[in-house]
Formats: C-alpha cells, structure tokens, sequence
C-alpha cells in the first residue's frame, strides 16, 4: 500500500535503477581516452618543440581545454558527458565544458554581467574547494616538515 | 457553481471556439507532429535570446489561436496566461501586444489547465464574453532556470524529463461550439517528500491520484464516464505510480488513462523518462485531444495537468517538491 509515510520506499521500483556497471565501464572507456589524447599531446609537444615532460604539461592542458570549450560550442560535450558521465565530467576537459557552457548560455545578459559574472557558476566550487585542499595539504606539509625537521 | 468540495460545474455553457498550438522542431518529429498549427524549425524559434524563443511561441499561439477563433482582437475581454520563467516572463511580455486584461497564473506545468479553469469560470460567471487561456514552455530556458547550462556535459538519470518546446491557446466562450468546458477540479498542493528535481514523476503521482479521486467523488462520477483521461507529464516513471496509487483506492484507469508527455515524443528522441512543461499538456490537449473530440473520436475527456512546484533555491535548502494537479473536463457539443 503506497502512503504518504512510507512513499519513498514503496515508490522504489518504479525508478529505474542506473546501470552502475555499464556507467563505470563507459566512463572508464572515455575518461581513459582523453587521457590518451592528453598523453598524445604531451609527446607531440616534447618531439615538436623540444619541451621536457614537465614544460609539456602546460600546453597540453590548454590544448585540451581548448578542444573542450570548442566541442561546448558546437553542442558535443553535452551529448559526451550523458554517455560517458564522470568519464568526460572528471577530467580538465569537463572543468573547461562548465565554463564555456556557462559562459555560452549567458551570453545574452552581456559581457560583463552576463558571460563575465556567470562562467564560473559551476566551476567557482571546483576552484574554491581545489585551493583550499591545496592550502590544507600544504600546511600539514609544512608542519610534518618542521616537525620531522628534514 | 461550485460542485462538492474542489470542483466547479459550468452550467450557463461554456465553450472553447478554438484553440492554436506551436510546437518546436523535436515535438514536430513526434508522433502528434501533424497536430500542431506551427511549427519552429529551429529550437531558436527565430529569437535573439531563449527567452524570446519562449515569447515568440506564445505571441504566435496566441495570434493563431485569435485568427481561427475569428475573433476581432478588441472584443477579447480576458487573457488568463502563465509560464514556467520567474515572474511569468513569458506571459507578461506577450500580454503587451493586447489591449485586454491580463491575469497572469502560475502552477507550474499545471498553468495550461489551471488557466483555462478559471477563463472557463469567468465566463461562467457571465461578466466575460471571450477569455483567452494560454501557456509556454520551453526546453531551453527551463533548464536555464530549474537546471544546468544547455551545453553543460552533466548525466541526467533516466529518471529525468525534457522540456516540451511550445505553447498553447484556447480561446474560451459562453458562445456555442462543438467542444464545451463542462467543469474543472482545483488541486491541493500535496507533497509526499519527493526531493529529486530530476525524478518529478514520482513527485507528481499523488497530486495526480488526488485530484482524479475528488474529482470523481465531486462530480459522482466513474471512471467508465470519461473515454480518456489524461494527465499532463507525469513520464514514464510517475504513470504506473499513478495507476497503482488509484488502484489501492478502487479506482482502475489502465484502460482510460496516457500521459502526455509519453504521447508527444518518439522512444528514440532522447528525452529520459519522458517531457514535461506546460506545453506538454497543452500541445496534446489543444492540438490531438480537440481534433479527436470534434470528429467525435472522443465524447469525454479528463486533463489533468500536474505541476511541480520546484524552486531551485529551495531544493539547495534540502526542501521537498510541493506538487499540485488541476483537472479540466472537455465534452463533445451538440450544442451548436
């Protein structure tokens, strides 16, 4: 019997479960794939220009994050993100898609209040929580090292 | 006059002269793709902005729905319209091109047939000759509004639904026509605990199953009364919630029943659990569910559109999702 009280529960199987499986698999697949291209990336820049693994990091980023953003702009990503989810969420890629989906759908409000305000609507969080982990991590660094005095 | 506890009969004749639906290009492709008056071809629907989108769906319904009905513009004494978009954007902004009164209405996805209740009562009343009800919605701006950016790459569960492109007009009388608004039954606002805002089927059920049962209890009727009631986006996965809900209160609407938003798209286009909107159960009501009544395929419908009542602000404070259903009663006329 479905009441109020026990709705939740009782309405259970009707809500069609996600594949958890098939989705790891899938975001396994895809996740591994830009990180391929990204891998890719990094040798082409160290063959082409002479770049160490360490100065090749940074342009492959941008350059992902450029593929990203374009892939945004021509309605790509989005379709990508439903079949892979974190596989396309999780990597540089997915944090540049939040912006320029951000940036794309309020560009009608203007540059400024509009584009400039908006664009890191989804990604602020990322970014906040990123330099606080970054300043957690460093001090118990810090004080491990005062500490272990090496 | 009021009838039982929620619900209005219409005795002094009320009556829809005619009614216009504009769709968007994926309801086009839809099974009730031929139903429609106009279709955009483009989900742009030739606006600058979404929101003008929206506007142009509306303003077009509304024109189309005053250019069939042969009604000079001047002698429209009412428009009663409401959308998804904060402050009724849409509606409002339409409204500016006419010089009749507005009154602007929010229930979510249940504006299309909360609109065209109370037009139905204002002429009822007989104080108003012509009252004109309509609704928008689109994909674009409500998921602008409830959701993420269009081009965000988030995974939707298959629990979610997608937003109709549209909008609907029904110009409402106490002129004869072959189609007559023979009552509605308003909805409580009922809210079991659904917190999901990508599951509103779930959350919409019991508002749906309320509304059903008082108005079969207002107007001490059967289900065998109606040869098809319909509600308005419940999905895939709110229906046979829905059914059972009615079911354990000895109500059977398996044979009567279908959701709109499962009518107006294919299997294949993508949209989860099925649409939703205001335009979902205006697209099929004033488009599919008026043609089959005037040739007489249908004699009487229950529509009952339901709405969910969802605040993105409030759902970040770990709120539930109030819903509410409201249901209005199309009869075939012989009257003309």
């Amino acid at each position: 019997m479905i009441t109020k009280d026990n709705y939740q529960q009782s309405i259970k199987p009707y809500q069609p479960k996600p594949n958890l499986i098939q989705n790891c698999i899938k975001a396994f697949v895809v996740g591994g794939l830009i990180c391929v291209v990204g891998q890719g990336l990094t040798v082409l820049y160290m063959e082409m220009f002479g770049f160490t693994a360490k100065e090749a990091g940074n342009p492959t980023i941008t350059t992902l994050i450029l593929i990203a953003a374009i892939l945004t702009g021509f309605g790509v990503y989005d379709k990508l993100g439903q079949f892979a989810g974190a596989g396309s969420a999780v990597p540089v890629t997915g944090f540049a898609n939040s912006i320029a989906s951000a940036a794309l759908e309020h560009k009608s409000e203007g540059l400024v209040l509009g584009v400039a305000t908006n664009m890191f609507k989804l990604a602020g969080s990322v970014i906040v929580f990123g330099t606080v982990a970054a300043y957690v991590v460093g001090l118990i660094r810090f004080t491990a090292q005062t500490i272990l005095g090496s | 006059m009021k009838q039982g506890k929620q619900s209005w009969l219409f005795q002094n004749g009320v009556y829809i002269i005619d009614t216009a639906t504009v769709s968007g290009p994926k309801e086009k492709q839809g099974p009730l793709g031929s139903t429609f008056d106009y279709s955009y071809e483009k989900l742009h629907c030739d606006g600058k902005t979404w929101e003008q989108a929206e506007q142009n769906l509306l303003s077009k319904a509304t024109n189309l729905c005053m250019e069939k009905s042969g009604i000079r513009e001047d002698a429209l004494d009412l428009i009663v319209s409401g959308d998804l978009l904060n402050q009724n954007v849409t509606s409002n902004y339409v409204a500016r091109d006419y010089s009749s009164s507005m009154l602007c209405v929010f229930g979510a996805c249940s504006t299309s047939m909360e609109s065209l209740a109370i037009a139905g009562s204002l002429i009822n009343s007989q104080d108003n000759q012509f009252a004109l009800a309509a609704t928008s919605s689109h994909y674009a701006t409500a998921e602008r509004q409830f959701r993420y950016p269009t081009e965000y790459g988030g995974q939707k569960p298959d629990t979610a639904t997608s937003t109709v492109t549209g909008a609907g007009a029904a110009l409402v009388s106490s002129q004869t026509s072959h189609i007559q608004v023979e009552g509605a039954t308003i909805g409580q606002v009922i809210d079991y605990g659904a917190q999901d805002p990508l599951d509103m089927g779930s959350a919409m059920a019991p508002a749906a199953a309320n509304t059903i049962l008082q108005h079969l209890t207002d107007f001490n009727r059967e289900v065998n009364d109606y040869d098809l009631i319909l509600t308005g986006d419940l999905s895939s996965v709110g229906t046979p919630i829905l059914k059972k809900i009615l079911y354990q209160s000895g109500v059977d609407i398996e044979t009567v029943h279908d959701d709109c938003g499962l009518m107006i798209y294919h299997q294949d286009q993508n949209i989860f659990a099925g649409g939703s909107g205001c335009a979902s159960s205006a697209l099929v009501a004033y488009g599919h569910v008026i043609q089959q009544l005037r040739s007489g395929n249908l004699n009487r419908v229950l529509v009952v559109a339901t709405g969910a009542l969802l605040n993105p602000t409030m759902m970040q404070q770990k709120e539930s999702i109030p819903c509410i259903a409201h249901g209005v009663v199309l009869k075939r006329s012989d009257a003309i």
